[in-house]
């Protein structure tokens, strides 16, 4: 069973290898979305030190918002979906296998690149690392919600609005203790606590739940 | 084998069919003909379980496939209008995965060699995307020289197929008959078999 969840994983990540476009596009964006607010609103510390968290999150969201929609269309195009459904494996494993493929390659670089990002706004040590910590445990339940919108949009006409609309909602409890916790940790790691226990049982939920809900909507967009 | 029962299936407000029923016993090819759009792929679908019928029931070794779900899948070999091959990906990275996923022992020697029969030498590492529809199509039935599943369903399999090709398919589905296995196919063609018996299925009428 482990052997068809790596083989997905796998191929996933070798088609995005061989089309690193669509990966680079993702994290260019983000960083654009990041640096164009201190262009925007003024090189004040204060400000930006205030509005950082909040924008670095909802960068966030809109960057792995952007890649969600290719996360089953480019399979369903060309039938290879189809297959995915007849394989005698798990639905839910597979969907899985392709959503961690997805975090890695979308959600880990934002990840990564982040601290980078943050410099623009003045922020001390401890809401850095606040905001390293606070996406990676955000942008995979960001996937995972993700991947039950993408595959419930699979094959509508202008999906990808209906996506945004559909998707963008639920993300808010996982915006608003996400860019929480960045902004508490500027007084230090220890007060992120609840913040991250919160982040965390989201991400448990979310890796339980939206597999079996993206597997089940896969069925029904495919007929 | 598998069996259908009372089948009823529905596009949109259009009724496709109803009340369709045969079964299907070990050594037959049941081969399915009609105009176009009288519903021979939805049938198909219907009974790969990728698609709802309205009515009826399906069952495979006397249980229904909706109950049945992934061990039927075992069992089933699905060709589709679409190859279901991922043009980055060379022709050997495909049957691989397939192969893997359907839960077969990935062989490397058999994969290299199922290409060979199918006529791909030579191209097994080129990406998919630059070979021709024949070719494509070629890297998709090499499938079924590596599944072990006893049912193909196979959807219009000698579209794009040369001369050369369809013989080779057609001795590969009239092979696996002999073997005991059951193929459910749509074509416009005669597929000859070796032994067991052909049915036919005329829809739309």
């Amino acid at each position: 069973m482990w052997r068809s969840f790596v083989c997905v994983l796998g191929r996933d990540i070798t088609l995005a290898m061989r089309r690193r476009t669509e990966v680079l596009t993702t994290l260019f964006f983000f960083v654009i979305v990041v640096s164009l607010f201190p262009l925007g609103v003024g090189t004040e510390k204060e400000t930006l030190r205030m509005l950082g968290p909040g924008v670095v999150w909802v960068a966030a969201l809109l960057a792995s918002m952007l890649a969600l929609e290719r996360l089953f269309s480019a399979d369903y195009e060309d039938g290879t979906l189809e297959q995915l459904l007849m394989t005698a494996q798990p639905l839910p494993l597979l969907v899985l296998a392709k959503v961690a493929a997805h975090w890695l390659l979308t959600g880990l670089p934002l990840v990564v690149i982040a601290p980078l990002v943050g410099l623009q706004y003045h922020m001390g040590d401890s809401s850095v690392l606040a905001m390293v910590l606070s996406l990676l445990v955000g942008t995979p339940v960001l996937s995972l919600i993700g991947s039950i919108g993408a595959a419930l949009t699979l094959g509508v006409r202008g999906g990808g609005i209906l996506l945004s609309l559909l998707i963008l909602p639920l993300y808010i409890p996982v915006l608003v203790y996400g860019a929480g916790a960045v902004a508490v940790g500027a007084d230090g790691l220890a007060e992120t606590q609840p913040f991250f226990s919160l982040l965390g049982s989201f991400l448990l939920l979310a890796l339980i739940l939206s597999p079996l809900a993206a597997g089940a909507a896969l069925r029904i967009s495919v007929e | 084998m598998l069996e259908v029962v009372d089948l009823e299936c529905r596009r949109g407000d259009r009724q496709l069919f109803s009340g369709l029923s045969f079964d299907l016993s070990v050594g037959t090819l049941l081969h399915v003909r009609g105009r176009n759009g009288s519903g021979k792929t939805t049938l198909l679908r219907a009974i790969c379980g990728l698609l709802a019928a309205d009515a009826g029931e399906i069952r495979w070794r006397g249980e229904s496939i909706r109950a049945l779900g992934d061990d039927y899948h075992e069992d089933v070999l699905y060709l589709g209008h679409l190859n279901g091959i991922k043009s980055d990906l060379s022709g050997i990275e495909n049957l691989r995965i397939a192969a893997t996923l359907d839960g077969d022992e990935a062989d490397e020697g058999r994969l290299w060699r199922a290409l060979k029969h199918m006529g791909l030498a030579g191209f097994e590492d080129l990406p998919t995307k630059v070979l021709s529809q024949g070719q494509k199509k070629r890297v998709a039935l090499a499938r079924v020289l590596v599944s072990r599943a006893p049912l193909w369903i196979l959807d219009e399999p000698f579209t794009a197929l040369d001369v050369d090709a369809v013989d080779l398919l057609q001795i590969l589905i009239a092979q696996h008959i002999a073997d005991d296995g059951m193929v459910v196919l749509t074509t416009h063609q005669e597929v000859p078999l070796t032994s067991g018996q052909i049915r036919r299925l005329h829809l739309g009428d």
